[in-house]
């Protein structure tokens, strides 16, 4: 079954540990099941507004590559996952946009 | 293949692919050359369209500042002034993330930058802009505006604003600490990589060499400043003529910013004056929009060389400290690094790709990085060539250099003990796919130059030493699109959204010739906007060849196919008895029936009008990236500090070379503004805050004149997931020279220099303090 590595600001949710092996032949099935273990792991790895999305900031790298299909990324019995953080971070405490031309 | 030009010498190491091409790997001349050489391309300063008039920025005097009042009233009723905004004219973005491919950014942050609300918080941060009939009255109106400041105490160095009690540059940043949620802090994001247990593996090293390593912020350079037209239309959509890297990212940008449809929005990109990662943001483009729609002109602003440093994004400065450990054999067994830059006023310092490059050339078993996004109150830094990778890899190959000397090994045979290959894993977790690393150790070790001895200095003041460095740039993928119209002449039309900054149209064109069987001239390739092609990704991350490359073989290929229907019909045989190669049709079922390509185009209109086809693709990753190793002699005169490049030879893995003076082109190019922000360019920040040397003349870059012939050499370790093994080349080259020059000046002289640029003045102070006092 896949591998997935945990990023180090996610093994706190995972008891620390650094690997995983999680059945799932898509990305979702395997977030799915990582949440079922993990309780709160899905909510950092995946878009609030939209499901099929890894949430902002992260990407999966699928054997060895960045998925370029979010969720739907299908995987191999042998396959090795990595959440890993796509961009430098920072964020605005403002309130979401309010305003138009 | 070996080619010269003047003294310059270029050698291709072929390891792979044995396909044989017939245009890949040729020299065509440039589809654009003509026009540029003549002055005839038109570049976005050089538009004209009917009722056009023009615009000027007012910006802050201040690195930090309150911004009181905006009195425009004075302004507002001068003749000829059509229109004035100011940040209360912008709308509230949502905070939402764009990636824009080598550079991301919130939504809230960008639409700040281009013009401030409440505070400025960079020295040339828009405060307010103008439209007037012509250029000179909207400067003179700028002088009409009054703002009144409350200067607020700034931070412009890592150390100040990391400081406890530092003043914050954004009351509400919320940054992140391994995750955790951190306010009021300058430290936007704290990431970290572990991989296995380097304190353990330090205390069984044999040798252990750490260095701390300082490098200044360095502005791309491009000669063209930033520049853009708007215009409003009457129904609510918005045309964009602008200099950007990729139109269809500055849309999305735009997009957010101004918060309206993507659809509404159409970026025309003009030719571009040079970019290096500089012109993937937006900086005039919504400020030229807000007073299009409010005068109803189209409206264009330009940027003066001044603004361009002071408001734009050069790569970032940083603190970066390296700690590496050696078995008793020169094996590498474990290394840390703690990475800080400087992102300027707003997060998004180029701090993972730093952490995936830092260690990439080396197997590390046990490693530790730590890599910080620290805001400062300077303009926004921006991708520059690899981005975040030079810095972070002058301190571990000038730490590489130190273990070589303190174990006695030759530099090039610990990089081939070293050396990450395919199949091992990076540090920051991934496994390399087929890579070209240890090629590019071995090309430059083959090489005449490595070879060669270093030469008596050519007086008693003078020392010579020679340094080597290795560097690495992971590339991206992703979208591309390519439409591909035949013409009955039998020249094809290719279509594409990549903005060419380095000749990409005639190496996407190639690649198409090289599927069709024909010439690359035969080729015209043209980019167009976002209305005229499927959404294309930005021309960074050395994706254009490799990515919009791969959409134009997957075109070219249904141009084939479908001119195998006609071909077909023009034989009354079933399609499966045509053939293709080399251009050619054959019939496979009857004897001497064959027609060339261009034959084939006159018979488009009797077996069914024309053959239109569109590649997409959008593609998991680069295929590992690119390695090089740089070799550099220099003379250093110990009198004066001044340091003179006596031979250069840069080795890179380039896959496949499409078109090998490109290729050379690059190599050559990103060498040079290594050579630069190795020896002499810098921001040099007054105690206000404020760059002191934002010109050409005080910021040296490096001219002609300043620099020898580069010898390059064509690694060719094919690239997997590319049909012809094309590597994404553009930006792996300006990461060596900077460690390179550093290491080659530690062998003339025997101090290490660690801070960039390593300037004449650095080097006297170096020089006395090895004396002593």
């Amino acid at each position: 079954m896949p591998t997935v590595f945990i990023a180090i600001p996610l093994r706190r949710l995972t008891g620390g540990q650094a690997t995983v092996q999680v059945a799932g032949a898509t990305l979702r099935q395997v977030i799915e099941r990582l949440e079922s273990s993990f309780p709160g792991i899905a909510e950092r790895l995946v878009d609030p507004d939209d499901p099929d999305k890894l949430a902002v900031g992260l990407a999966a790298i699928v054997d060895g590559e960045a998925t370029v299909l979010g969720l739907r990324q299908p995987l191999e019995p042998g396959s090795e996952v990595h959440f890993l953080p796509a961009i430098a971070g920072g964020a605005s405490d403002r309130r979401r946009g309010c305003r138009r031309i | 293949m070996t080619s010269k030009t003047g003294s310059k010498k270029s050698e291709s190491k072929k390891t792979g692919a044995e396909r044989k091409f017939r245009v890949v790997g040729t020299r065509p001349i440039r589809h654009d050359g003509w026009d540029k050489v003549l002055g005839r391309a038109v570049f976005g300063a050089d538009i004209k369209l009917p009722g056009l008039v023009h615009g000027a920025v007012l910006r802050s005097p201040y690195a930090h500042a309150r911004i009181v009042k905006i009195d425009l009233s004075k302004a507002e009723a001068a003749p000829g002034v059509l229109a004035v905004m100011t940040g209360a004219d912008m709308p509230i973005a949502a905070s939402k993330v764009l990636d824009l491919g080598e550079e991301v950014t919130n939504a809230v942050f960008a639409s700040d930058r281009v013009m401030a609300r409440t505070k400025a918080v960079y020295k040339g941060h828009p405060v307010a802009a103008v439209a007037a009939v012509d250029h000179n009255v909207a400067l003179e109106a700028l002088r009409l505006i009054e703002v009144s400041y409350e200067v607020l105490p700034h931070v412009v160095t890592i150390e100040q604003a990391m400081a406890p009690g530092a003043p914050l540059v954004h009351d509400d940043l919320v940054g992140s600490d391994i995750g955790e949620r951190v306010e009021h802090t300058n430290v936007a994001d704290h990431i970290r990589y572990e991989v296995g247990d380097p304190e353990a593996a330090f205390a069984e090293a044999a040798t252990i060499v750490e260095l701390e390593c300082r490098v200044s912020r360095a502005h791309q350079g491009y000669i063209e400043p930033q520049n853009a037209t708007a215009l409003w239309h009457q129904d609510g959509k918005l045309t964009v003529w602008t200099s950007t890297q990729g139109s269809f990212s500055q849309r999305n940008s735009l997009s957010s910013v101004l918060m309206m449809p993507a659809s509404s929005i159409k970026v025309v990109p003009m030719e571009i004056g040079g970019g290096f990662g500089g012109k993937i943001g937006i900086y005039l483009e919504p400020l030229a929009a807000i007073l299009s729609r409010k005068c109803g002109h189209p409206v264009k602003l330009v940027m003066e060389r001044r603004d361009v440093f002071d408001a734009t994004g050069p790569g970032p400065g940083g603190i970066i400290r390296v700690k590496m450990g050696v078995d008793a054999h020169g094996v590498i067994t474990a290394a840390t690094a703690d990475i800080r830059y400087g992102a300027g006023a707003y997060p998004g310092a180029s701090i993972n790709p730093a952490a995936v490059c830092v260690f990439a050339c080396y197997r590390v078993p046990n490693a530790r990085i730590d890599a910080y996004d620290v805001v400062i109150n300077l303009s926004k830094t921006a991708a520059y060539r690899a981005p975040g990778s030079p810095q972070a890899s002058f301190a571990t190959e000038t730490v590489v250099d130190e273990i070589c000397r303190r174990i006695g090994m030759d530099p090039a045979e610990f990089r081939l003990l070293n050396a990450t290959r395919g199949g091992d894993r990076r540090t920051d977790g991934p496994t390399f796919p087929r890579i070209g690393n240890v090629e590019t150790v071995e090309a430059i070790r083959g090489s005449a130059h490595y070879r060669a001895k270093l030469g008596r200095a050519s007086s008693p003041t003078k020392k010579r030493g020679r340094g080597m460095a290795s560097g690495y740039w992971q590339g991206i993928g992703n979208k591309s699109t390519v439409t591909i119209n035949v013409n009955n002449d039998g020249v094809v039309s290719l279509i594409e959204g990549s903005a060419d900054i380095g000749g990409t149209r005639t190496s996407i064109a190639m690649q198409a010739a090289e599927i069709l069987g024909i010439a690359a001239e035969d080729v015209h390739p043209a980019v167009v906007d976002t209305d005229s092609i499927g959404y294309t990704d930005l021309t960074a991350g050395s994706r254009t060849t490799y990515a919009t490359g791969a959409a134009a073989i997957q075109a070219a290929e249904q141009v084939v196919e479908e001119m195998k229907k006609r071909a077909a019909l023009v034989w009354e045989t079933d399609e499966a008895n045509v053939r293709f190669a080399d251009g050619v049709f054959t019939n496979g079922a009857a004897k001497n029936q064959h027609l060339t390509f261009k034959e084939l185009c006159g018979k488009l209109d009797t077996t069914g009008g024309h053959v239109s086809t569109t590649g997409v693709v959008n593609i998991r990753g680069s295929g590992g990236g690119s390695f090089a190793t740089h070799l550099v002699d220099v003379e250093v005169d110990t009198d004066t500090g001044k340091v003179e490049i006596l031979r250069y030879t840069a080795a890179q893995d380039a896959g496949k070379a499409v078109h090998p003076a490109y290729v050379e082109g690059q190599m050559e190019g990103g060498a040079v503004q290594g050579i630069g922000w190795a020896l002499n360019e810098e921001y040099v920040v007054g105690d206000d805050g404020v760059m002191q040397n934002a010109t050409f003349l005080d910021y040296r870059m490096p001219t002609s004149l300043d620099v020898p012939m580069i010898d390059t050499i064509i690694v060719e370790v094919p690239n997997e997931r590319h049909p012809f093994g094309v590597r994404g080349i553009g930006e792996t080259c300006i990461v060596p020279p900077m460690p390179a020059i550093s290491n080659a000046l530690r062998d003339a002289l025997g101090v290490r220099l660690t801070e960039l640029p390593m300037k004449p003045g650095r080097i006297m102070a170096a020089l006395q303090a090895q004396a002593g006092p």
